[in-house]
């Protein structure tokens, strides 16, 4: 039955290349992707699902979190409508062929960007800017006395298969010659569920994941982070390498939060901000880049305000930080690397221009 | 009298060739579209079919394999160790799930009615729960909640801990169990979920095969002095194997197309080998196609081995 699973997927992607034919590309922001979604009024988003401050379902069947507010920035910026998303939940193995077949139009999914899932040899990715920098992690109970990945040589590690974690913690064992088992899960709840019922030594993901995850054991002050960290986890959204004026309209829907946070433009304070661009025609930068003049919306095959629908819809990216992982939420997780870049950190956007 | 030409639009020999010959060249042509569309779109995407990979180093781990393997070997031997930990599921499957299924199914025939009725209970009860909640009880519920370390259960020659079970004079060297025979719990579990669950459906077919032997036959024989074990062994049973295997087979067939659901209780078959295979790789259409033609071939082994068999159990007509 897992096979058929599978093949769910891998069938409608064996028959949308069988039948795809050649796609037509004549004008400059021909996009079928955006075309698709504007004739749907939908916009269909992978998302994990089960992730607190990430995408998680609430109690009356909406979904939140720091992915699921890129989904809703983008619907904004293409349909006016953050509401109009359809969420898929995917799992770390179904994520890439939901993608290729074009089930889901966009994967804001915590997807590690790496060379071989953007290279076109290999999963033909192609990501949006990162907007979580993330790296792994290790989670033991303060019981066991396993305090540094060396006290793990010998013994049971819980892992989630399909993901860039199983290869890191390979390659980090093997540098300290320590032998190890690896246990593996398809989903993340079985993967958790069996290290709280002590199979493993140790579960093994993104640090932001497990302290996420921590969040909602019985008893998360009996688990703590080691403090190793096994490797860099940028978390991007992606879209396919198939339709490029479609990756670059997300990849700048990406940008245009981080530059809103950067030029102090906030949820509260965008529409003030828009006034305020109209009335004063020397403020050039600001009116570029809230579409007040200039047509980078056009170039994108998007409206000339999606900047200010986006913003509108969901704050600007340290907003969107603060509400989901960081102060305003349970996770309380420190900005640390995703601070902007004037304060130290890699958030940073290209200017719009 | 001039000979009657039928016209070959109503010419009964023709007219299925034709029919037949039109619809097989349709259905080819589709074909043919299909595959030279998936090739040409593989082309464009640079993900044309090859098989390269396999002999790139696999970089990642197994837990527990038959054949020795590290993080260094290549893909292919990572995907072996996978189907040999498979078989050897499905191998132990078979045989415990035969056993557990033949006791079952005789049961209900039992002159015990409390032995009999239990037999019906467990039948229902286990056909009708879906095997992967069935595989999820018995690794969370049952194995997962099994003591570790020196409160295990400890029965003569055999220790249940929640890291495995461990067979042949079990010790407990520095708070770990040692013996010659250990046994996962991701192992354990699946087996256990397989065996019980196939068992089920193979009660059934030795029942509707016990009750095909006419009642006569149980007359004569214990007219003849026979006891009931040696009336079931030597006459019943016998003719029964004639309904029961070409059904066994079928069972046997689902035993091991259902091994596929081990990554739902963490066991490394074949399936979450390729699985982190596809992932790594990317190789969707490759990977799948091992996958396919491994679980093919494994089929029609079994299907072949049965048919050998059900012609040895057949009425020989001399």
């Amino acid at each position: 039955m897992a096979l058929l699973r599978r093949l769910a997927f891998a069938v409608p992607l064996l028959a949308s290349m069988a039948l795809a034919g050649c796609a037509s590309n004549d004008g400059a922001v021909q996009s079928q992707k955006l075309g698709a979604i504007k004739a749907r009024d939908k916009l269909i988003c992978g998302v994990e699902g089960k992730l607190p401050g990430f995408s998680f379902v609430n109690p009356d069947g909406s979904y939140t979190g720091l992915d699921v507010d890129v989904c809703k920035a983008v619907a904004a910026a293409v349909l006016g409508d953050p509401a109009k998303v359809e969420y898929r939940d995917l799992n770390s193995s179904e994520r890439f062929a939901a993608l290729a077949s074009g089930e889901v139009d966009l994967l804001s999914r915590n997807t590690t960007f790496t060379l071989s899932r953007d290279a076109a040899g290999g999963n033909g990715l192609s990501f949006a800017p990162p907007v979580f920098y993330d790296g792994q992690g290790v989670m033991a109970p303060t019981a066991s006395g396993v305090k540094r990945l060396a006290d793990l040589a010998g013994k049971p590690i819980c892992v989630e298969t399909g993901t860039t974690t199983e290869l890191n913690l390979a390659d980090r064992m093997r540098e300290i010659k320590a032998a190890y088992t690896p246990l593996k899960f398809q989903t993340s709840d079985q993967t958790y569920a069996a290290y709280l019922q002590g199979r493993c030594a140790a579960v093994t993901s993104d640090r932001s994941q497990l302290a996420a995850k921590r969040t909602s054991f019985p008893d998360p002050a009996a688990h703590a982070l080691l403090p190793d960290v096994l490797s860099k986890e940028p978390l991007a959204p992606a879209t396919t390498n198939a339709d490029p004026a479609w990756a670059d309209a997300v990849r700048w829907v990406v940008f245009a939060l981080m530059q809103a946070e950067e030029s102090g433009i906030s949820q509260a304070s965008v529409d003030a901000r828009v006034a305020q661009a109209k009335a004063d025609t020397n403020q050039a930068d600001l009116r570029r880049f809230l579409g007040v003049e200039g047509d980078f919306g056009k170039h994108l095959g998007l409206p000339p305000d999606f900047v200010v629908r986006a913003v509108k819809a969901v704050g600007n990216y340290g907003e969107i930080f603060e509400r989901n992982v960081g102060a305003g939420s349970q996770l309380k997780l420190e900005r640390g690397l995703n601070r902007q870049w004037k304060d130290g950190g890699l958030i940073y956007s290209p200017p719009f221009r | 009298m001039p000979a009657v030409v039928t016209p070959w639009w109503r010419n009964r020999r023709l007219i299925p060739w034709l029919v037949q010959g039109g619809v097989g060249l349709a259905l080819l042509v589709l074909i043919a579209f299909l595959l030279g569309n998936l090739v040409r779109n593989l082309a464009a995407a640079g993900l044309l079919l090859s098989w390269g990979w396999l002999d790139n180093p696999a970089g990642f781990d197994l837990s527990e394999t038959l054949l020795p393997f590290d993080a260094g070997l290549p893909y292919w031997r990572a995907l072996l160790a996978g189907l040999v930990n498979t078989l050897r599921v499905v191998l132990a499957g078979l045989v415990g799930a035969t056993v557990l299924g033949t006791l079952v199914g005789v049961a209900s025939f039992s002159g015990n009615g409390l032995l009999r009725r239990l037999a019906r209970i467990y039948v229902e009860l286990i056909r009708n729960i879906p095997l992967l909640l069935q595989l999820l009880f018995w690794y969370f519920v049952v194995f997962l909640a099994l003591p570790g370390g020196a409160e295990a259960i400890q029965l003569p020659g055999v220790v249940l801990a929640k890291s495995g079970l461990y067979l042949g004079r079990p010790e407990l060297v520095n708070g770990v169990w040692q013996a010659p025979l250990r046994l996962t719990v991701e192992f354990s579990a699946l087996l256990t979920g397989l065996v019980v669950y196939t068992a089920a459906f193979i009660a059934e077919v030795v029942r509707g095969g016990v009750a095909s032997v006419p009642s006569g036959q149980w007359e004569a024989s214990r007219s003849l002095g026979f006891t009931p074990a040696m009336t079931l062994r030597r006459i019943v049973l016998p003719q029964a194997l004639r309904v029961i295997v070409p059904a066994l087979n079928s069972q046997y067939i689902s035993l091991a197309k259902n091994s596929s659901l081990a990554v739902a209780c963490g066991f490394t078959d074949l399936y979450s080998v390729a699985e982190t295979t596809l992932n790594q790789t990317g190789r969707a259409v490759e990977v799948i196609l091992i996958l396919l033609g491994s679980y093919l071939l494994l089929d029609l082994l079994i299907s072949a081995l049965m048919n050998g068999l059900n012609g040895l159990v057949q009425l020989k007509e001399r």
